[in-house]
């Protein structure tokens, strides 16, 4: 590991706090799933970067499998929010 | 090739770092979802390509992951945008909604109609 590979891999740790943060306090239910789906492509990152830190080709299949299972489930929640319209979800949304 | 890799992978990271920022900063759910999604890719095909450039022997499953979310981020942000607009979500109050009179914006006046 060299000094800048260190700095990336702070920067990507910081970048997954503040989507965390999104993810737990955001306002309404639609930043949340927002913040989830930039997460999952966060998280595919940060398993490249274990593959770099392990030396291991390994981490790299799991950073598919773990890329297509969250697009799936990304897909599966837009289908459930177009399908249940005016819901709990729709509020709040103005400022 | 290792300096140049390092400095790649250096690239994407901040980009990334400055799409979660900008999650965190942006005042709406689309200008979030636009931040979130653009930002964040470019970040990590930084981190791949950089990948690439260190470790030359794993750029087949390096390349097929680069493919995907090449494939299916911008996928997954459209349908994600389209079902909070659908369902009824409204934009920021600065945003220009009124001059751009989409074709989900027709489908909703009929439906309401």
């Amino acid at each position: 590991m060299t000094t800048l590979q260190i700095i990336a891999m702070i920067l990507i740790g910081l970048a997954a706090l503040f989507t965390l943060y999104r993810l737990l306090f955001g306002p309404t239910n639609a930043d949340r799933i927002v913040s989830a789906d930039a997460l999952s492509l966060i998280t595919a990152v940060c398993l490249i970067f274990l593959a770099l830190y392990f030396d291991s080709v390994l981490y790299l299949d799991i950073a598919l499998v773990y890329s297509i299972l969250s697009f799936v489930g990304i897909i599966a929640l837009a289908r459930v929010i177009e399908s249940k319209v005016k819901q709990d979800i729709t509020n709040k949304g103005e400022d | 090739m290792d300096y140049i890799g390092d400095i790649i992978l250096l690239l994407g990271a901040v980009f990334v770092f400055l799409g979660a920022f900008g999650l965190l900063r942006m005042p709406d759910v689309y200008n979030r979802i636009q931040v979130g999604t653009k930002a964040v890719t470019l970040g990590a095909i930084g981190v791949i390509v950089g990948v690439a450039l260190i470790h030359p022997e794993w750029w087949s499953k390096l390349l097929v992951i680069l493919g995907f979310i090449l494939l299916t981020s911008p996928v997954s942000s459209s349908a994600i945008s389209k079902a909070f607009y659908r369902s009824g979500i409204v934009p920021w109050k600065k945003t220009d909604t009124k001059t751009t009179e989409t074709k989900v914006n027709k489908d909703k006046k009929e439906s309401s109609s």
